[in-house]
């Protein structure tokens, strides 16, 4: 029996596969890999980084890009903490304003890349300046916070078992993911970002509202970042301004992994999530073997883009001209 | 039939419409009317106005006078949603769709059924399935779009229209990517839906389909309107006099005959085809062109013409079929072998293919002969200061300086540096793809005599141009293409604008004896 | 390539270069009215020190990038990974150094590696056609892994006096860097104005097709551009290796790329390709760094450099955009093709 894929699912589906490949692997290697502690921190050690990607997934597949995503995590993390500690504000409170900022910032870049036709990547480039500048503006260093809302955060936990639970970190990140999938295949919104992506062009000429699915992809994306950044305080219990630094080439590099092309047109959120785990399967991976070292990470992302690239290629290849 | 069931009839009304951009008039008071139920072709060449008009319709342009008046109400669409909503749908020739997205998604997009907060698929495909059942269709909706051919992606942005509740449908040259079975297969829709009282605009350039399909044919040109026919009263000799804006007549009576050049001496070939061929190109063209000869291309827009020097010069390849150059066998598989050969392209489309914007008029003229002799061989300022110089003077390419950006030149004169561009690097075969569109008409002449002076110098050239008076003036030689396949050829005294016109139509009842003058 | 000549308007480097220089200008004048010693230039031990010749010695890595930087947007792509490439070529050299190889191998190794990195970068765009932001990208996250794997994430340290010469020596009274930025631009500049090269580069990132229908070899000219760019990081690398004595894979060229694409924005060459000013470039890497040093001298944060970069990425690109200039200069009417 031939198992037929459709052209496009191929790059998902190698993803699935990889994923599985290497989970399964570690769990042979090492005993303890296959449990359901290590599953878990996969989600809650990622999850900044899984929110993130998951923003960034929206923006490619609309044949975008967004480079300030890991400046505007450090930036959101730096203003809650000042707000929290420093202007006794309420968490509540601080973390809303953090998400409004967030997505004014992506609204500012869609605003430039919409009406001035100018570049994603130079935009979203200064973007990323103007999101760390603010960062350091507003604290120079990491401030620890101390509130009874957070610490009354870290109670909600999901119970999956005798001895595992999922905490609101991971639970923030499943339900981002859940709304994504969502709005990805459900609403007309998450349509019109796959048209976009697939031929620009096509799309104005099918009556699509081009020019505001541009404006709202990154305003999602400055939102996904500022909620990233409020994951990563309730994460570590700080802010950070320089929270994030490179995050954003490991978002796009999970969104690549996970089986979207960077042309855009072609992906899936699932396909993020997927992605966001390998990194996890390999982060770990290298913890437990305890002699490699974290670089060897980076190799492996740079082989596993290497790899996935080459094969979008040979799938784009394969379609009639 | 009384004058207001005459109004009734009437779906589409175009009345007076003019269009202009900086620097040209694409439309200048046109009139169209597109009945209910009828099949309405619109012919014309190149500069005619065809793509502005539906570009107006659609909502792309807005105009700058004029009215336009669907089923009654007089509309004015400003963008192409607005132009849907009013009921008038497009089918572009590259199909605007989104490949990757499946065909029920692709007829639905934008207006999908959204049930408590969510799209409902389930709907989707049953409307998406109800659309191509009226195509007399049946496809599994839920495949990717780009899985189909592209007969079926026609079909699939034609059912989308049907979604809009379309009264309009346009078609933009919905054949030209088509074998004659999708044809066939397109031309049944079209006829089920006229008969259900939907008006077609058919734009095509395809002689045999617009007589197969429709009832009436409107031709333009150069942005004007020549008139409205119906296609049973119109003979092909006169519809396509009409879009070249001859007079057949005329012209026998004058006897704007025999070419003034006797066809060069039979020796071999330089340059011979057998049996080239490609998909959506050119079918199994035997060609030749000797040295020192000037070889006229002529057909309709869409004849095949600028895809047969595509393949002569190795920008596309070709499925099938050889090319000998001095007998010898040779591969044209990109354009840096064609050059190897001494071959040289000045292509029709100067924006895209021609010219290099940022640089210089002496950059953009030196670049090929530089790139023949490499990069570490550089021309040395001097020398091509002195090309420039030369050709500016010699083509009169009017230009303050030549270190001015090529792109503030006007259209003539960039066409006319790119012609320099390829003189400098002095080929034994040299294209030209309507060297001439755009230049004044002193330098028409010009150019008409340099080419003489070539040939006579020994190079080869094969001379492609629109303009009818050109090819018999300059040509030895005129082999004429129709529909994508070579129909005739001559030579000498033989040549006549006349004799041309009707080997296009078909009604040319020998076509390699020369006609006897007068006839 | 890129001419001054009086009287032709469009052409030439002076209209692109003007604006670097004068915001230069402006932030030298501010120095000099409002910092005390700034343009104050002393010799000691046969060479010259001063906050000018600081700015210039510090400038040399990103002035070294954005040459290669120049010539890879020239063609319409970019290298994102020029930073990683300095990071092994740091590597590579250190490890050469203690293993007592002569100078001359220690240069081959490290520099032929940067070189390979860039031909590896133009593989895949040229042959593989994959986008260059992305091409760049996997090199830009895996080479700084294998950096830090060659170093095992340790900083080596190193004392070869002859290497250290190429980021801490002395010629002419300047340092050696200036001395390695001038002679990489004056080669290029001869390269791509004395030979075809220049012509064959702008042509090919203005209109690839019309290129291509010329007879421009345009795979092999971007091929070659990618190339040059490594060069130019790796060398770019030997620098702060030898500046340092130490290999530091963490932090060596860390986001040097963005500076030096921002140098090659600055500097007037259209990220979308075709005319590019290698001159105005290294003014505009040049620019970047006095405004550092400006900030750093006045006592202020960091952080305004960032913010400052991006008030200038958006102002410039602005001015770039065609859709703004027709909405703020509508006068401005270029005729019809």
């Amino acid at each position: 029996m031939k198992l037929r894929i459709a052209d496009k699912h191929i790059p998902i589906a190698a993803t699935c596969a990889v994923c599985l490949v290497l989970y399964g692997v570690a769990s042979v290697i090492y005993r303890g890999f296959f449990s359901a502690n290590v599953l878990v921190n996969f989600l809650t050690d990622n999850s900044f980084l899984g929110i993130t990607a998951i923003g960034m997934t929206f923006v490619i597949l609309s044949g975008g890009i967004d480079l300030s995503v890991g400046a505007v995590v450090g930036f959101s993390s730096i203003l809650i903490a000042t707000l929290v500690q420093k202007a006794h504000l309420h968490p509540a409170v601080a973390i809303t304003i953090a998400l409004a900022l967030g997505t004014l910032l992506g609204l500012g870049m869609g605003a430039l890349i919409r009406f001035y036709s100018m570049p994603p990547f130079l935009v979203t480039l200064a973007g990323m300046f103007l999101a760390r500048g603010m960062g350091f503006v507003v604290g120079l260093e990491s401030i620890p916070i101390d509130h009874s809302f957070y610490k009354a955060l870290t109670q909600v936990r999901l119970p999956l078992g005798p001895a595992v639970d999922l905490p609101a970190t991971a639970l923030i990140f499943l339900a981002v993911f859940g709304i994504a999938v969502f709005v990805a295949h459900c609403t007309r919104f998450g349509r019109n970002v796959y048209a976009l992506g697939g031929n620009e062009q096509s799309a104005v000429l099918m009556g699509l509202p081009v020019g505001g699915t541009k404006l709202r992809v990154y305003a999602l994306s400055g939102f996904c970042s500022a909620l990233a950044g409020v994951v990563y305080t309730l994460y570590t219990f700080s802010g950070n301004p320089i929270a994030g630094t490179g995050l954003e080439l490991d978002a796009i590099a999970a969104v690549v992994i996970g089986g979207t092309l960077l042309s855009g047109g072609i992906g899936y959120v699932a396909g993020t999530l997927a992605g966001v785990l390998i990194f996890g399967i390999i982060q770990t991976w290298i913890t437990f073997e305890g002699t490699l070292s974290s670089w060897w990470t980076k190799i492996a992302i740079g082989a596993l883009l290497l790899f996935f690239i080459l094969l979008q290629k040979l799938v784009q290849g394969k379609r009639p001209g | 039939m009384n004058g207001r069931q005459l109004d009734l009839d009437q779906l589409l009304q175009v009345r007076g419409l003019s269009k202009s951009f900086p620097g040209v008039r694409a439309l200048s008071s046109v009139d169209l009317t597109v009945r209910r139920g009828e099949i309405h072709a619109l012919m014309g060449e190149n500069g005619a106005g065809k793509s502005t008009l539906i570009k107006v319709l659609t909502g792309v342009y807005s105009r700058d006078e004029g009215e336009v008046t669907l089923d009654g109400r007089a509309i004015d669409a400003r963008s192409p949603l607005e132009a849907q909503s009013l009921g008038i749908s497009t089918v572009y020739q590259e199909v605007n769709l989104i490949p990757h997205l499946s065909l029920a998604e692709n007829i639905c997009l934008g207006r999908q059924p959204v049930r408590w907060g969510a799209i409902d698929w389930g709907l989707i495909r049953k409307r998406a399935a109800t659309a191509l059942a009226r195509l007399d269709l049946s496809l599994d909706v839920n495949r990717p779009l780009s899985s189909f051919s592209i007969a079926i992606q026609q079909m699939a942005a034609i059912a989308r229209a049907l979604d809009i509740s379309a009264k309009l449908l346009i078609l933009d040259e919905p054949t030209s990517s088509l074998d004659s079975k999708e044809v066939a297969q397109l031309f049944a829709v079209m006829r089920k839906l006229k008969s259900e009282g939907m008006g077609i605009l058919f734009v095509t350039h395809f002689l045999d389909q617009v007589y197969q399909i429709s009832e009436r044919i409107t031709v333009l040109r150069n942005g004007q309107l020549v008139g409205e026919y119906e296609s049973s009263q119109l003979p092909r000799l006169q519809l396509i006099a009409r879009m070249m804006g001859k007079q057949v007549e005329e012209l026998d009576a004058i006897g704007h005959n025999a070419a003034t050049r006797a066809p060069v001496a039979p020796k071999a070939a330089f340059i011979q085809t057998r049996g080239l061929n490609r998909r959506g190109g050119v079918e199994k063209l035997d060609l030749e062109v000797r040295a020192g000869e000037v070889v006229g291309l002529a057909g309709l827009l869409g004849s095949g013409r600028t895809e047969t020097a595509r393949l002569l010069f190795g920008v596309d390849r070709a499925d099938g079929g050889e090319v000998r150059c001095e007998g010898k066998l040779v591969s044209l598989r990109t354009p840096r072998q064609a050059i190897g050969h001494r071959f040289g392209f000045c292509a029709e489309d100067r924006k895209n293919e021609g010219i290099i914007p940022d640089l210089s008029v002496r950059e953009n003229i030196v670049l090929a002969l530089q790139a023949s002799k490499g990069w570490l061989r550089g021309l040395s300022r001097t020398k091509q200061d002195e090309l420039a110089n030369h050709y500016i003077k010699a083509l009169n390419i009017a230009t303050s300086d030549a270190e001015k950006s090529i792109k503030f030149l006007s259209g003539g004169n960039q066409q006319k540096a790119i012609l320099a561009r390829w003189l400098a690097s002095q080929p034994r075969f040299l294209i030209l793809d309507e060297p001439t569109r755009g230049i004044d008409v002193g330098a028409k002449f010009e150019i008409e005599k340099l080419m003489a002076s070539l040939a006579s110098q020994g190079m080869a050239i094969l001379f492609i141009s629109s303009e009818l008076e050109e090819v018999v003036r300059a040509s030895h030689r005129v082999v004429v293409l129709r529909d994508r396949a070579k129909v005739g050829e001559m030579a000498g005294s033989g040549i006549s604008e006349a004799a041309i016109m009707r080997t296009i139509a078909g009604t040319e009842p020998k076509q390699n004896a020369p006609a006897a003058p007068g006839l | 390539m890129a001419t001054a000549k009086p009287g032709t308007g469009d052409q030439g480097l002076w209209p692109k270069i003007k604006w670097p220089l004068a915001a230069l200008a402006l932030v030298l004048l501010f120095n000099g009215l409002f910092t005390a010693g700034f343009f104050q230039v002393e010799i000691k031990d046969g060479r010259l020190y001063g906050s000018l010749i600081d700015v210039l010695n510090r400038a040399a890595p990103v002035m070294l990038l954005s040459l290669g930087m120049t010539l890879v947007i020239a063609t319409g792509g970019v290298d994102l990974s020029v930073g990683a490439v300095m990071a092994i070529a740091g590597a590579i050299a250190a490890l050469a150094i203690k293993s007592g190889q002569p100078l001359m191998v220690v240069l081959a190794l490290s520099l032929g590696s940067a070189v390979l990195a860039g031909a590896w970068n133009g593989l895949l765009v040229c042959v593989l056609e994959v986008q260059p932001i992305v091409a760049t990208l996997i090199l830009m996250v895996s080479g700084r892994g294998i950096a830090q794997l060659l170093t095992q994430g340790q900083i080596i340290t190193f004392s070869n006096r002859s290497f250290e010469f190429i980021g801490r020596g002395t010629f002419l009274e300047l340092p050696f860097t200036i001395t390695l930025v001038a002679g990489v631009l004056a080669s290029l500049a001869w390269l791509t104005r004395k030979t075809a090269l220049g012509l064959f580069i702008e042509a090919s990132g203005n209109n690839e097709t019309a290129a291509r229908y010329s007879g421009v070899h345009t795979r092999l000219i971007k091929l070659l551009v990618y190339a040059v760019s490594g060069f130019c990081a790796g060398l770019s690398g030997l620098i702060v290796a030898g500046d340092i004595k130490a290999a530091d894979s963490n932090n060596a060229g860390l986001w040097l790329e963005l500076d030096a694409i921002l140098a090659v924005v600055v500097g007037g060459s259209s990220l979308a390709g075709g005319r590019c000013y290698l001159l105005s470039s290294v003014a505009g890497a040049i620019l970047i760094q006095t405004v550092t040093t400006t900030i750093l001298r006045r006592g202020a944060a960091v952080e305004f450099t960032l913010v400052i970069k991006a008030l200038v990425i958006v102002v410039v690109c602005l001015l770039q955009s065609e859709a703004f200039r027709n909405k703020v200069f509508p006068a401005r009417r270029k005729e019809a093709t």
